[in-house]
């Protein structure tokens, strides 16, 4: 437990060390604004709910996530504090998940900070501020899972750029397993089950769920295990490559 | 002595290279074993598989008793290193990267501070202890590294080529400091800087080609030079120096006879012995006869280059 603070804690205190971190907040912070407010019609739809808001977080963090996770461990195995870092008297599972922490916890403050559209829409009328928390509980889940399957990309190369290449698609890959558009692929040839366990990994259908303040545990549970699982994997990969 | 650093029947190979090929060694507390090889024999391989960075296909590493792969976290903790390049993290500074390292090895509060300025102490990185670690020379950089390997005061210290890339002063130091260090700890270091070995190093290991081809007292590798015991005298220009050449070739047990540098003025030869055998007694006893003008008379120990040289070409991979 130790070595998942430490290491979180540098982590994360090297976001902070360079402006990039502020830049990545504000422009983070301005998008979300934008696209509910221009894309989402937050106004004219007159409804004090948060719905437009959140409407969107999947298909911001396909890009912001996977432009945090990249550098993560990319960045540790170009300069080579990868060996510093593992020949420290620190288990693996630690340090693979104090890393993650940080990078989660960096995308829940950006998160966080998007507090003044929950200021606006308890001026504008009186939302329900328990469906309003469920979003950003269920948003702060996904942008947990888009992390995780960045970290365990950007444990694969040394380069960030195709860190961040592969992990855009993947996680891609993951938003949209739902919608049509991939099931289509599927449904001519493949099973019902399998279709069903194809669409049941969309990360869209178990954020709308909690987004709309139904709070179903396989939702939650969902998240968790996705994380779990792409971090074991995460730690898989270092074993693995720590070599080349 | 127990040793303190064990390393047996090690063995890796990357797809068709085989990097270390059946390595084995021990070093015992107070030691400071060298670790010498041409580019690319394995010492940084091996290195990496001591410290629990790379596990190895065959073979068992212990430092300090404690398994590297069965008891990872208690070898570790007894285990400083500095690996290849001292890397460290740019954007941080030195102060908050060896306090980072000091929490990673279970200090904290005032210990972890205390340990943090004892490190940069005995590296002398006080004065850019808050600079960005990007930011400095390579040799402060090195420095951090070092500060890093040492700030726990470890039992077993491990350094992949600790004087890489700094000025000759910075050597010394840094040399000092491992000298200073070696009564209490097991020390290796790899490098390729042979005088370092003499300088520093109670023992030294040679490998090419993943094998070691060479292990022994810097004394003990210089005597299997065929300079060790050779003599070279320096003597006057006069029309007597013409002939010295083949007087000393007359000398009972010279193998050869090789020019060495000599400076205006001066005729220098190196005579270099059967077997090693001494010589000296004879070389001298020809002069006197010869009543040379001697400006210069002295014994070699051994060349390490050559024996360098010597053991690791040939052993080479083609």
């Amino acid at each position: 437990m130790r070595g998942v603070l430490t290491v979180c804690k540098r982590e994360l205190g090297g976001y902070f060390a360079t402006p990039l971190a502020y830049v990545f907040i504000v422009v983070f912070l301005f998008v979300t604004a934008l696209m509910t407010f221009y894309v989402g019609n937050f106004f004219e739809r007159g409804q004090a709910d948060l719905q437009v808001f959140f409407l969107f977080h999947p298909w911001l963090y396909l890009f912001f996530v996977p432009a945090i996770s990249m550098r993560l461990w990319a960045e540790e195995r170009k300069s080579g504090t990868v060996e510093l870092l593992m020949t420290l008297p620190l288990p693996l599972w630690s340090i693979v998940l104090g890393k993650f922490l940080a990078a989660w916890l960096f995308t829940v403050i950006a998160l966080a900070l998007t507090f003044p559209m929950w200021l606006t829409v308890n001026y504008l009328g009186r939302p329900d501020n328990g469906v309003i928390f469920a979003g950003y509980v269920g948003s702060a889940l996904m942008a947990g899972g888009y992390m995780a399957i960045g970290a365990c990309i950007s444990a694969l190369t040394r380069n960030q750029v195709i860190a961040f290449v592969l992990s855009v698609v993947v996680c891609f890959l993951f938003t949209v397993a739902g919608a049509p558009m991939v099931l289509d692929f599927f449904s001519a040839w493949a099973p019902r089950p399998l279709l069903d366990t194809i669409a049941s990994f969309s990360f869209l259908s178990h954020f709308q769920a909690i987004g709309q303040g139904v709070i179903d545990l396989r939702d939650f549970v969902y998240f968790i295990a996705l994380i779990a699982l792409w971090l074991f994997a995460n730690a898989a990969v270092i074993e693995m490559r720590k070599a080349n | 002595m127990t040793a303190m650093i064990e390393i047996d029947g090690l063995a890796k190979r990357f797809g068709p290279l085989v990097a270390v090929d059946n390595v084995s060694f021990a070093v015992a507390q107070g030691e400071v074993l060298g670790f010498l090889g041409p580019n690319g024999a394995g010492k940084s391989t091996t290195m990496k598989m001591a410290t629990g960075f790379i596990p190895p296909d065959r073979g068992t590493v212990r430092i300090c008793g404690f398994d590297i792969l069965d008891a990872p976290i208690d070898a570790k903790a007894n285990l400083g290193y500095l690996p290849e390049g001292a890397p460290a993290y740019g954007d941080m500074t030195p102060r908050a990267f060896l306090a980072f390292c000091a929490e990673a090895r279970g200090y904290s509060g005032f210990e972890r501070d205390r340990r943090v300025e004892f490190a940069a102490e005995r590296v002398e990185i006080g004065d850019v202890l808050d600079q960005q670690i990007e930011t400095l020379s390579k040799g402060f950089k090195r420095r951090v590294g070092i500060a890093q390997a040492i700030l726990h005061d470890p039992p077993v210290l491990i350094m992949d080529e600790p004087t890489d890339g700094l000025d000759p002063n910075q050597k010394h130091e840094v040399r000092t400091l491992i000298r200073a260090m070696a009564e209490k700890k097991a020390i290796v270091i790899s490098t390729h800087i042979l005088e370092e070995v003499e300088q520093v190093c109670s023992r030294a290991i040679v490998i090419a080609a993943g094998r070691i081809v060479a292990d022994g007292t810097p004394a003990e590798l210089a005597q299997r030079s065929r300079y060790h015991n050779a003599v070279t005298i320096s003597i006057f220009d006069g029309p007597e120096a013409a002939r010295a050449k083949d007087d000393l070739a007359k000398v009972p047990g010279v193998e050869a006879i090789e020019p060495a540098l000599g400076r205006k003025g001066i005729v220098s030869w190196t005579v270099l012995p059967k077997g090693g055998a001494p010589l000296l007694d004879a070389v001298s006893a020809v002069a006197r006869n010869a009543i040379w003008e001697v400006e210069e008379l002295k014994v070699e120990a051994g060349r390490l280059d050559e024996v360098f040289r010597n053991v690791t070409i040939g052993a080479g991979r083609s």
